[in-house]
């Protein structure tokens, strides 16, 4: 057992190596998992180990939400962020990527900002949980990749999002 | 494809007959004005084929100027069925009593060959029938057969220039975004297109997302954001070779949004640190960086007015994005968007008179137009999605991206004339967005 669960942790390092570049668009298109951003990829691990990536995105909950125009955390997302961080100070051989995202009302430009400044909020949050500044960056696809592709409020809501994409520490 | 076009003059005007003036004083002239038009009826029968293999090409031509003289909203083409005279010889004279009973007020008479090397030689005049007169020189065009769309754009910016009085801008391309598959999994390409569509030639693949292509003031580069390293970054690419060149920025910073200044040597960008969006300038020769604005807000979109000393941007200061403007070295901005609603991606005029934007108003968005200081707003498009305005060389067209609404929505580009006439869809085969429209080619 013991051996299995290393194997399976190396294997998720892999897989999430091949993917820390986060504009991994293409690769998803092909594979058919969506492309919400590197958020929607698919993660390795099982969603029972509570060390593994998967364990991070469906158990302790990858993303918040936010309200129109808005980079304010809710005391939901900060909920949810504490958990990121205590996940993060556990599981040191893992860095993030956080993702801003905003919904398709707006500008192309404006919402690359606004994304920017959901990412950051979430940053400067974890790093006030104890996070390493050094194992967070920050990228913005503003309304490029939504999640929900709906026009209306009920997919608005889920897309203005920041995603928190662990990634393997690079060995080198 | 390269195009090598000159203008000669055909100096050996025929000697058309003299007819008595109408009663119209002065030349023919259609006068862009904000009241209702109505378009000016013109002929152009098909030009004449000078060689045996001008044939296709000829008719190909004639078809092409009628659309971008049709195109503009402007001008109303006779059909060819109802033409009474035929013209048969280049330098045939003009039965201008045949023209006269159809209406038509303009005459464009052409001729085509083509050699056995392929150049082209493509020739034309311009008739005011009711003065019975023939309009400025005859020209006569070269070329080689692959730009023979270009030749026909050339002969139209003549008789455009003639009529309207204004500069003309059919011979001009347009960079875009060309966009495919699902909202949620969409690709996209730069590709470079004529003004009308057609031409399309893609500039990179569908690999990572990019970004609000701009063109040089020359036509020559354009200046783009891809996600190619993994984040948004500011490239420049040569149109003639593809190759392109990353601006820098250090780990962690974000650029975006950038623009040519009229020098083409200085550009102007958004630059993301710790969350915060500011615009910066840089002299891609030396590489020399300055930032123009130090506000906790978001600045972006910005752009040069013509003579390169100020710059209109987008900032939410205030609290919801507006439009400002500042000098071009930065310094104090003044706020230029009063309305409801909120104001983005702002273009100068390349005349210096306007500024086209973006307008989010009641759950819909705006093409519109205000004078430089903020006055005479005019809201020229409504839609679900309607943004990123872009202006013909001539300043009297504005382009821009229409999204659809739901899950199944596209973009596409469309065209929209300075006074709100002639909104029109731009001929794409793919999705596309964002346009940046080029300058007239030389």
């Amino acid at each position: 057992m013991r051996h299995l669960s290393k194997a399976l942790i190396v294997v998720a390092g892999l897989a999430v190596s091949a993917c820390s570049n986060p504009d991994r668009f293409g690769d998803q298109y092909a594979d058919g998992t969506g492309a919400g951003g590197a958020g929607a990829g698919a993660v390795a691990g099982t969603a029972q180990d509570p060390q593994s990536p998967l364990y991070f995105q469906q158990t302790i909950g990858d993303r918040v939400l936010f309200a129109v125009d808005q980079s304010t955390l809710s005391p939901t997302a900060t909920a949810t962020l504490d958990g990121q961080a205590q996940w993060l100070a556990t599981n040191v051989e893992y860095n993030a990527i956080i993702e801003g995202h905003a919904d398709e009302q707006g500008t192309r430009q404006y919402n690359i900002a606004l994304g920017a400044r959901r990412a950051n909020a979430v940053q400067e949050y974890l790093i006030s949980r104890g996070v390493s500044p050094a194992r967070l960056k920050v990228i913005s696809y503003g309304k490029e990749r939504p999640l929900e592709i709906c026009s209306e409020e009920s997919c608005y809501a889920k897309n203005r999002r920041a995603v928190t994409v662990i990634s393997a520490v690079p060995t080198s | 494809m390269r195009v090598f076009l000159a203008f000669v003059a055909i100096l050996a005007s025929l000697a058309a007959p003299v007819m008595a003036q109408d009663e119209r004083s002065g030349p023919l002239r259609i006068e862009i004005t904000e009241g209702v038009i109505e378009p000016l009826p013109f002929a152009v029968p098909n030009f004449v084929a000078e060689s045996a293999q001008a044939q296709e090409m000829a008719a190909n031509i004639t078809r092409v100027i009628a659309a971008d003289l049709t195109g503009t909203g402007l001008f109303r083409e006779i059909p060819q069925d109802a033409h009474i005279a035929r013209v048969t010889a280049f330098s045939s004279p003009v039965q201008f009593a045949d023209w006269k009973a159809i209406n038509a007020q303009a005459l464009i008479v052409g001729g085509v060959s083509v050699d056995d090397s392929g150049k082209v030689v493509v020739k034309f005049r311009l008739h005011d029938v009711f003065a019975g007169q023939q309009m400025g020189d005859g020209l006569q065009f070269v070329g080689t057969t692959d730009g023979w769309r270009r030749i026909a754009h050339k002969v139209s910016d003549q008789v455009y220039a003639r009529l309207t009085g204004e500069d003309p801008y059919f011979d001009s391309r347009v960079v875009f975004v060309s966009e495919t598959g699902p909202k949620d999994a969409r690709q996209k390409r730069l590709a470079i297109m004529d003004y009308d569509g057609a031409n399309v030639t893609y500039l990179t693949d569908s690999a990572s997302i990019v970004l609000a292509p701009r063109f040089s003031p020359g036509g020559d580069r354009v200046l783009y954001t891809s996600y190619e390293s993994g984040f948004p970054k500011i490239y420049v690419l040569d149109v003639a070779t593809a190759g392109r060149n990353v601006l820098n920025a250090a780990d962690g910073e974000m650029s975006f949004a950038p623009r040519f200044a009229p020098n083409g040597q200085t550009i102007v960008y958004s630059l993301t640190t710790g969350g915060n969006t500011d615009l910066y300038q840089l002299n891609i020769g030396s590489g020399q960086t300055s930032r123009l604005t130090t506000t906790p807000s978001i600045e972006t979109a910005p752009s040069f007015s013509p003579d390169g000393s100020r710059i209109v941007f987008e900032s939410d200061r205030s609290g919801t994005p507006q439009l400002y403007v500042m000098p071009a070295g930065g310094g104090e901005a003044t706020r230029i968007s009063f309305g409801q609603g909120r104001y983005g991606t702002p273009v100068w005029s390349p005349r210096g008179d306007l500024i086209a934007f973006t307008k989010q108003s009641k759950g819909r968005f705006h093409i519109g137009v205000m004078r430089t200081d903020g006055s005479e707003e005019r809201l020229l498009t409504a839609s679900f999605l309607d943004e990123g305005p872009t202006w013909a060389p001539n300043g009297r067209v504005i382009m821009f991206a229409r999204e659809t609404q739901g899950a199944q929505g596209t973009s596409s580009l469309w065209s929209v004339d300075i006074t709100g006439r002639n909104l029109k869809q731009v001929r794409t085969d793919t999705g596309a967005s964002d346009p940046s429209w080029g300058p007239l080619q030389k």
